[in-house]
């Protein structure tokens, strides 16, 4: 391994430690019991099976916006979108698990319906973009909302159960995916998640649609002298982008935490998915371990927040110090080059010997 | 429905929804103007709606309220300078992580001060004023619509102009405008890009906590949770149709204020349900950024020909 | 002349980030009042000395003495406060600022809390007085040609006070005449007092006003010499290690029957609706290399991204190999054995962060041999990834190695090979060997002339009229858009004659030969 690649793995585990050091220290300000909130955030997830299988039953909507967003980010499409497109999953395949009751289909065209309701809405910057020139940034950030009020509406006014409050109709019992492990709410989702993961690394690594997208995020310029055709590219990028998290929402919808689509506001996995590119450097294939690390931390602090007195919202600080350092360029970059003037000047000395 | 868009309400309504917008347009702007995209207003503007609740509160003053925010504001600033400037971490993710943090902090901060999860209900703070020109409400019409406005309102009027001059007339505004065009060009007559990009994000924080300020103090008088609710976000988009000048950025937030004002009548004469009310500030950032962006590339093709 | 020294650069060692060692251990010494000469080729370190001079960049090792005592140069501002004035060879000024503007950015007179313009604009008149340089004070800087974007550029450095002027490869965009002006300029800021580095590997042009020269390789320093006592063979032969000859056995030409390229009226605006090429026509057969010479800015940049399908906003017509590109693709125009090796390598030849395999593919990997219908053959691109890296001497670690860590010279190399190994029947090199070492040059140069033998069409658009001589068949000189000068016979062409028509001063009525019809 060369050291600026040891080098770069260090520095993550440093950003992650100064993170939690910054949040243990918030902690002792905040709390009247500080070891013992600190004990449960870092201990709780593994106190229980319950608990174990809540961090695994998190995992699995990261891993889907995740991956979505390593896509469009490896596109250098920086359509923040993906935040709608979850909600927007999730409000498809509910409208289709309310009505559509057959055994097996039910899941199966729900989540389809999903993933094409995200691949949708997150392609609508792309369109934007092409037609206007308009950067998809901005654009993604505005129909994040679109996506939220669109789906209260039609909560409000489609799908609302009058017998409910604020909640749609009841999903049919043959659309939730099966739990796998007794005792937990881990469900056939994971499997999904995994699967996706994967392929989208087998996408980006080694089909000739993602080297072309890769090559347009590496050097736009480049890829269209090369001969990519960059507006295929702008719009694949973002529809399978928004397919991964319209599937996200859709699966999290159909698992067995929701019984009804009652999401009032946006659920911040498109935000958190930025977390997981970042730490798995937009490669798919490590959004699952990016996602188990973000999934125990918020396990963690969601039991720190029933058993003692600090909230759960101190997760959300960790999580954006450690965007903020993994990704600064200069942090520790003294020591780096150091380390690479080292290397450099003991290679010019094996030159002088031989 | 055309009397109701013709009253000195709608004239009203409309400088009070675009006044946080113009607040944090302006903050886009000079970023903009030293060549960064500052995405990390709203998280910026979320913090100071907290902080001017919280301050005004403990102070019982408004002003020395606004007075604080606007420092932790340009504080707010520097700590994003920081780390893009100095430890390089791209603008867009610094971004992030700030806005992230702002929203779970605000709820931090606000369990930690009064016990509140949601809205600040138990904070008494105090709101910035409204002032009665004495003449000039004399005035029919005009003086309806700019008497009994927020006095925050008439400082983003004057933000504009000072800001205008103060970019276009002054050596630190032609530093800033030049380091945003050329950096390297700047730097090599011994112009010190960070520290100029520093003042441009502090100047920037302060103008977005003015807009946060006025969101818990003056459109509002109290906190809620996400209040800032993409304001700083629609800003960026504003700033860029305004080619980000202070007075292109205040014509658009106008037009914001305007569409605002139109769909608040929509909905007094339930012709619009509330939820769709809800989505035309974000909507019509949208058509607006198609259609300015069409208008320039058609411009741009008409200029090389075909 | 005063023999004072002024200046000490000291056993100076610069790594850059990506572990290029730029500078190794570089000495260099100033006497006050000189021309000095810092020689060397592309790539041997000298840029990387002055930024280190200039403050842009900190040494690893080493010490500079100002004036006997020693500083240390954290940035551009304590170079200047020093009285250290650099022209960088891109030039460093904002386009949309007059040239008052510019002089005065960053020390603006001030009325009050303004500038005050009327004292900047007559501060920047006065100061063009006192040197003698004939400017509009009042232009924007995107309006005016190069030649005098490089006088702001001086004006820049003198109005702060600078002593000792930097002039980084000063004379790359100039033409002949516009480069005797400079020299008269230059000798003349010697007179009074102004010591001058003078960055430059034309041997001729520092023979012509330099006092002494230190000569650089491989980021050391060869030696500092008196330009009178050594000659210009002595010169290269530091400079390089070993005599160097730019002429190449050229075979004798052999044209294929049809035409490759043809080019009828094209016109061509830029984005800002500017003329840049204006109703251009010509032919280019197999087996011819054109060369076109001309001042940059002049029409080149935009007749070549039309040429390659990067533009397609034109008027006019465009054939290859006898079909219109106009309804063309760039992967289309591409497909017509169409090769294109861009002006800036770093901005469209490569992506940096991705390893040398991936970009040695990126004009290929739809063919057969590397993909089948969705997944790219990895095996295959491999091997043929090493193949290509040995047949182009690109020194790396691997095939895996990012471009961006490569040197400038072994990135072209990726870009050539990329473009060389689809055996394409045209092939438009713009700059191609711009920046980099005298070896990886001649390699590519070699390498031009093997394709026009083989039947290959060839356009060369260079800034080196060495190269363009050595190589055209045909050359061409652009000016304002159009072909102001036109040769078949390259040969009898003068270098005098060459830079007239690259001003403009002469203007071709007819142009024979253009065409083949």
């Amino acid at each position: 391994m060369s050291s600026a690649k040891k080098f770069d793995i260090l520095r993550t585990l440093l950003s992650v430690l100064i993170a939690l050091g910054i949040s243990f220290v918030l902690i002792f300000m905040l709390s009247e019991q500080p070891v013992e909130a600190i004990k449960n955030l870092l201990l709780g997830p593994l106190s229980s099976k319950r608990n174990m299988g809540n961090v695994i039953e998190s995992m699995i909507p990261l891993i889907f916006t995740g991956t979505g967003v390593c896509i469009m980010f490896s596109a250098n499409q920086i359509n923040l979108s993906g935040e709608g497109a979850f909600q927007i999953g999730g409000l498809a395949a509910s409208c289709v698990a309310i009505y559509f009751t057959a055994d097996l289909l039910s899941p199966a065209a729900a989540l389809l319906c999903a993933g094409l309701a995200g691949a949708v809405f997150s392609v609508i910057p792309a369109i934007l973009k092409i037609a206007t020139t308009a950067s998809e940034m901005v654009s993604s950030l505005m129909i994040n909302y679109l996506a939220l009020y669109f789906g209260i509406y039609m909560l409000n006014n489609v799908i609302a159960d009058p017998k409910a409050s604020a909640a749609s109709y009841e999903l049919c019992e043959a659309s939730e995916l099966p739990v796998l492990l007794d005792g937990t709410r881990v469900h056939l989702g994971l499997i999904i998640a995994l699967l996706v993961a994967v392929l989208g690394y087998f996408f980006l690594y080694r089909t000739k649609m993602g080297y072309e997208l890769r090559l347009t995020g590496e050097n736009g310029a480049f890829a269209k002298y090369s001969g990519v055709n960059i507006v295929k590219v702008v719009v694949v990028s973002q529809l399978l982008g928004g397919f991964i998290s319209g599937l996200g929402g859709g699966v999290e919808m159909l698992s067995p935490i929701y019984s009804r689509f009652n999401w009032t506001s946006l659920t911040g996995y498109g935000w958190d998915a930025i977390i997981i590119s970042t730490l798995a450097k937009n490669n798919p294939l490590y959004t699952p371990f990016a996602a188990l690390f973000l999934a125990y931390l918020r396990t963690g602090a969601s039991i720190m927040a029933r058993r003692t007195d600090v909230t759960l919202e101190i997760v959300q600080i960790t999580q954006g110090i450690i965007i903020i350092l993994v990704v600064a360029e200069q942090f520790l970059s003294k020591y780096r080059h150091r380390l690479i003037a080292k290397e450099a000047k003991a290679a010019l000395k094996e030159e002088e010997v031989a | 429905m055309w009397s109701a868009v013709l009253s000195p309400d709608f004239f009203s309504t409309m400088l009070r929804a675009a006044t946080p917008i113009l607040f944090a347009t302006l903050g886009a702007s000079i970023a903009a103007k030293a060549g960064i995209t500052n995405m990390a207003l709203e998280g910026m503007m979320l913090f100071s709606a907290l902080f001017g609740v919280i301050f005004s509160s403990l102070t019982q003053s408004a002003w020395l309220g606004l007075l604080i925010t606007v420092i932790l504001g340009g504080i707010m600033g520097l700590i994003l300078a920081f780390f893009v400037l100095n430890l390089k971490t791209d603008e867009i993710l610094a971004a992030v992580a700030f806005n992230l943090v702002a929203t779970g902090g605000t709820v931090l901060i606000m369990v930690a001060f009064s016990g509140d999860r949601g809205v600040s209900s138990s904070i008494r703070s105090v709101a910035a004023p409204t002032v009665v020109i004495p003449f000039v409400s004399q005035v029919p019409f005009i003086g309806k619509i700019l008497s009994g406005q927020n006095v925050l309102t008439w400082f983003a009027l004057l933000a504009v102009v000072v800001l205008h001059l103060f970019l276009y007339k002054t050596p630190l505004g032609l530093s800033i405008r030049s380091v945003g065009e050329n950096k390297n060009a700047a730097e090599s007559v011994g112009i010190n890009s960070r520290k100029i990009q520093y003042i441009a994000l502090v100047i920037s924080g302060a103008l977005a906590s003015a807009g946060g300020f006025y969101l818990s103090g003056g459109y509002m008088n109290m906190f809620t949770k996400d209040m800032s609710s993409g304001r700083g976000f629609i800003a960026l988009a504003a700033s860029s149709m305004g080619g980000n000048t202070p007075v292109g950025g205040f014509l658009v937030s106008l037009l914001f204020g305007i569409a605002q004002a139109f769909a608040n009548i929509m909905q007094l004469m339930a012709i619009m349900p509330y939820e769709i009310v809800l989505m035309v500030p974000y909507l019509a950032t949208l058509i607006g950024l198609g259609v300015y962006y069409y208008a320039q590339k058609k411009r741009k093709e008409r200029l090389s020909g075909k | 002349m005063d023999n004072q020294i002024l200046l000490q650069m000291n056993h100076i060692m610069k790594i850059y980030g990506n572990g290029v060692v730029a500078n190794e251990d570089v000495s260099l010494e100033l006497r006050r009042g000189e021309i000095h000469a810092l020689l060397g080729e592309n790539g041997a370190g000298k840029s990387t000395l002055m930024k280190v001079l200039f403050g842009i960049e900190a040494p690893d090792q080493g010490e500079i003495l100002l004036k006997g005592s020693p500083v240390t140069i954290k940035s551009p501002q304590s170079a200047i406060s020093m009285g250290i004035g650099m022209v960088h060879q891109h030039f460093m000024l904002v386009p949309s600022l007059t040239v008052a503007e510019n002089i005065i950015l960053g020390v603006a007179p001030k009325k009050g809390l303004f500038i005050d313009m009327g004292k900047a604009v007559s501060a920047a008149e006065n100061i063009a007085k006192e040197y003698n340089f004939d400017i509009d004070v009042n232009q924007r800087v995107e309006e005016i040609p190069v030649g005098v974007k490089q006088k702001v550029e001086i004006l820049k450095a003198l109005y702060r006070g600078a002593e000792i002027l930097i002039l980084d490869e000063p004379t790359a965009v100039l033409t002949p005449q516009e480069t005797d002006e400079l020299f008269v300029q230059l000798i003349k800021l010697k007179e009074k007092g102004h010591t001058i580095i003078f960055i430059s590997h034309k041997l001729d042009e520092i023979k012509k006003i330099c006092d002494r020269a230190t000569i650089m390789r491989n980021g050391r320093s060869m030696g500092t010499y008196n330009v009178a006592d050594i000659t210009t063979q002595e010169m290269s032969r530091l400079m390089v290690g070993r005599e160097v000859s730019l002429t190449f056995d050229k075979k004798e030409q052999r044209l294929t029957e049809d035409v490759l390229l043809r080019v009828r009226n094209l016109t061509v605006h830029n984005s800002q609706g500017v003329l840049k090429v204006d109703n251009l026509s010509f032919d280019l057969k197999g087996g011819e290399i054109l060369g076109i010479a001309g001042v940059e800015g002049n029409g080149q940049t935009e007749l070549i991204d039309t040429l390659t399908g990067l533009n397609k906003r034109y008027q006019g017509e465009i054939d290859v190999k006898g079909q219109s590109i106009a309804p063309m693709s760039i992967a289309d125009i591409r497909g017509k054995k169409l090769a294109h090796i861009p002006e800036d390598r770093m901005a469209s030849g490569c992506a940096r962060n991705l390893s040398i395999q991936e970009n040695l593919f990126s004009n290929q990997y739809k063919s057969p041999e590397y993909s089948g219908r969705q997944l790219l053959k990895t095996k295959a691109i491999e091997r043929r990834s090493d193949e290509l890296i040995r047949e182009f001497k690109i020194k790396c670690s691997s095939r895996k190695q990012s471009v961006g860590m490569l040197s400038g010279g072994n990135i072209q190399k990726v870009i050539v090979a990329r473009e060389f190994s689809t055996a394409p029947d045209i092939i438009i090199a713009n700059q191609p060997t711009r920046g980099i070492d005298v070896g990886a040059a001649s390699f590519i140069r070699q390498r031009l002339l093997e394709f026009r033998d083989a039947g290959c069409a060839v356009i060369l658009v260079s800034a080196d009229l060495t190269e363009i001589f050595s190589l055209s068949d045909r050359l061409a000189v652009m000016y304002k858009g159009k072909f102001a000068g036109f040769f078949t016979d390259v040969g009898s062409v003068t270098e005098d004659e060459l830079g007239q028509h690259m001003l403009g001063i002469k203007r071709a009525e007819v142009l024979e030969g253009v065409v083949y019809e």
